[in-house]
């Protein structure tokens, strides 16, 4: 326990680290995920293929292999990023098809016939999308893009494997140091994942599971 | 929506004339991305002085007409990659069915500490499990990625099938009692099988998922395909074959977790024509489980 609270500086400088990972790339996710998303319904045909290969592929390469591409391949040819930029560029990269997945999933989950009943009102397609669609389609999203950040929270650890000083590295570090408590020194860091992942869990549970009955 | 059409009136020929040609364009300036990408790194490049070959030039891929090469690829890499997700598997779906056994108990002092056990576990990044399994069991870098493995898979694939549980119908455990089985009996042989099936999706979609995850061994120090060939033959080989090396593991483990995903889907689909249920979306385990879990929460309050 000493150990733990010596090394609390240092605990909370990977914490940090992780948490401006979990932001930064969580937000570039966000983006490049709705465009993938709206070029998967969109009504042209090659971007439509374009971002189902993409989908396909970036969500079956190991994430291992997309952060050892941003941080050993690619200043190998030549690029000159720092290792956290090259983290957060393969983090939003790996995290984006899920999230386009997860507005997809949303988008399809609302019932065709509240389409056909705004279209039968006399709603043009704006009306029809703005007031009736999106909103029934938003927070059907909510809870798998929460997942998705719980996803993104843990998979923040593997920056750590490739030169970045964030949680994971911390950890490992400082048990490294400290060899007589290394189970204290690492249950402390799984207690600063647990405070972001739990409380997220139980919150996309509730959400997913009130909209579930009203369905 | 399944059919965007009902958006927006039915496109007429001009609509549909300003759409092919959207798509032509949009079409060839991907494929003139694409092929600018390969030109670039096609081109010989500078470095100190020197001009180094581009990254197709055929002595940056020698090394593969070597068949010695492909059979320690093979050998070293592809079968330690396998070897690690094959145990793992096979511990996850044991370690599954004792979680959903115990996580679903009638017994309060059974089913809240499983409870909390799995938060724990399905909370955690699998790499700090690793790491504490490595360090603090100090078992070797193949156990600590097989333990790690098939515990956060476990857990996941337990609170599937606590989630199959819940949602039968309850006719199923009233009828096994009504026959004078014991609640256990009910439970082994009329609820679990019908919960397993259901649930074979997620499984196999959560499986593809421990696949891909073998490769944090690489961090840890196992092994396995990635390390082998980027540190054992990128070091024995020079670094000249760096980037022939990664692009032959990343088709490697494309290939791989495609094969595996493909049959996920395909499971799903054989098994949602058999049973009446929702089917659920193979594609993604982990939204797939959040639905269960709500159905199933769903259910249980509905109450008798």
């Amino acid at each position: 326990m000493d150990a733990v609270i010596e090394n609390l500086p240092t605990y909370f400088e990977g914490f940090r680290m992780t948490l401006l990972l979990l932001v930064v790339s969580g937000i570039a996710a966000l983006v490049i995920g709705t465009i993938i998303a709206s070029m998967r319904i969109s009504p042209v045909g090659s971007l439509r293929v374009f971002a189902t290969v993409y989908t396909e592929l970036v969500r079956n390469t190991p994430l291992t292999l997309v952060l050892f591409f941003c941080a050993i391949i690619l200043p190998y040819l030549g690029s000159e990023l720092t290792y956290v930029t090259a983290a957060m560029i393969g983090l939003s990269v790996y995290t984006s098809p899920f999230v386009a997945e997860a507005l997809r999933s949303g988008i399809n989950g609302v019932p065709i016939g509240q389409a056909e009943a705004s279209r039968s009102v006399g709603l043009g397609f704006t009306q029809t999308v703005g007031l009736v669609v999106m909103p029934q389609a938003f927070r059907m999203t909510i809870p798998p893009l929460i997942n998705v950040f719980i996803a993104l929270t843990k998979n923040t650890s593997v920056a750590g494997g490739f030169f970045v000083f964030e949680l994971f590295a911390a950890t490992r570090e400082l048990a490294n140091a400290n060899g007589d408590a290394v189970i204290a020194i690492l249950l402390g860091a799984a207690t600063l994942y647990l405070v972001i992942t739990i409380p997220l869990g139980i919150l996309a549970g509730q959400l997913e599971r009130k909209w579930v009955v009203q369905r | 929506m399944s059919n965007s059409s009902v958006l927006f009136d039915a496109p007429g020929p001009k609509a549909r004339r300003i759409s092919l040609i959207a798509s032509i364009i949009a079409g060839i300036l991907i494929l003139a991305g694409v092929a600018w990408m390969i030109w670039t790194l096609a081109q010989p490049r500078e470095s100190g002085g020197i001009t180094l070959p581009g990254f197709f030039d055929p002595s940056r891929w020698d090394i593969f007409a070597d068949p010695e090469v492909w059979q320690f690829i093979v050998f070293e890499g592809v079968l330690a990659t396998l070897r690690a997700a094959l145990v793992a598997s096979v511990f996850a779906i044991a370690l599954g069915i004792v979680f959903s056994l115990l996580r679903s108990s009638q017994v309060a002092w059974i089913r809240i500490p499983t409870t909390i056990v799995l938060e724990f576990l399905r909370g955690m990044p699998v790499l700090l499990m690793m790491l504490f399994i490595l360090l603090v069991l100090n078992t070797g870098a193949f156990w600590a990625v097989v333990a790690a493995l098939s515990l956060y898979n476990g857990a996941l694939i337990g609170e599937a099938l606590r989630a199959g549980l819940a949602a039968l119908p309850r006719g199923q455990r009233e009828a096994g009692l009504s026959l004078g089985m014991r609640p256990l009996q009910s439970k082994m042989l009329v609820e679990f099988p019908q919960a397993f099936r259901q649930m074979l999706p997620i499984i196999v979609a959560q499986l593809v998922v421990l696949l891909k995850d073998t490769s944090l061994g690489y961090i840890v120090g196992y092994t396995e395909l990635l390390r082998t060939n980027m540190n054992v033959l990128g070091s024995f080989y020079g670094n000249r074959y760096l980037f022939s090396l990664f692009v032959v593991t990343l088709v490697l483990y494309l290939t791989m977790n495609l094969l595996l995903s493909w049959f996920a889907r395909w499971l799903s689909k054989r098994t949602s024509s058999q049973s009446a249920g929702k089917r659920l979306d193979p594609e993604d385990a982990s939204q797939a489980l959040l639905v269960a879990e709500a159905t199933a929460a769903a259910r249980e309050s509905k109450g008798p």
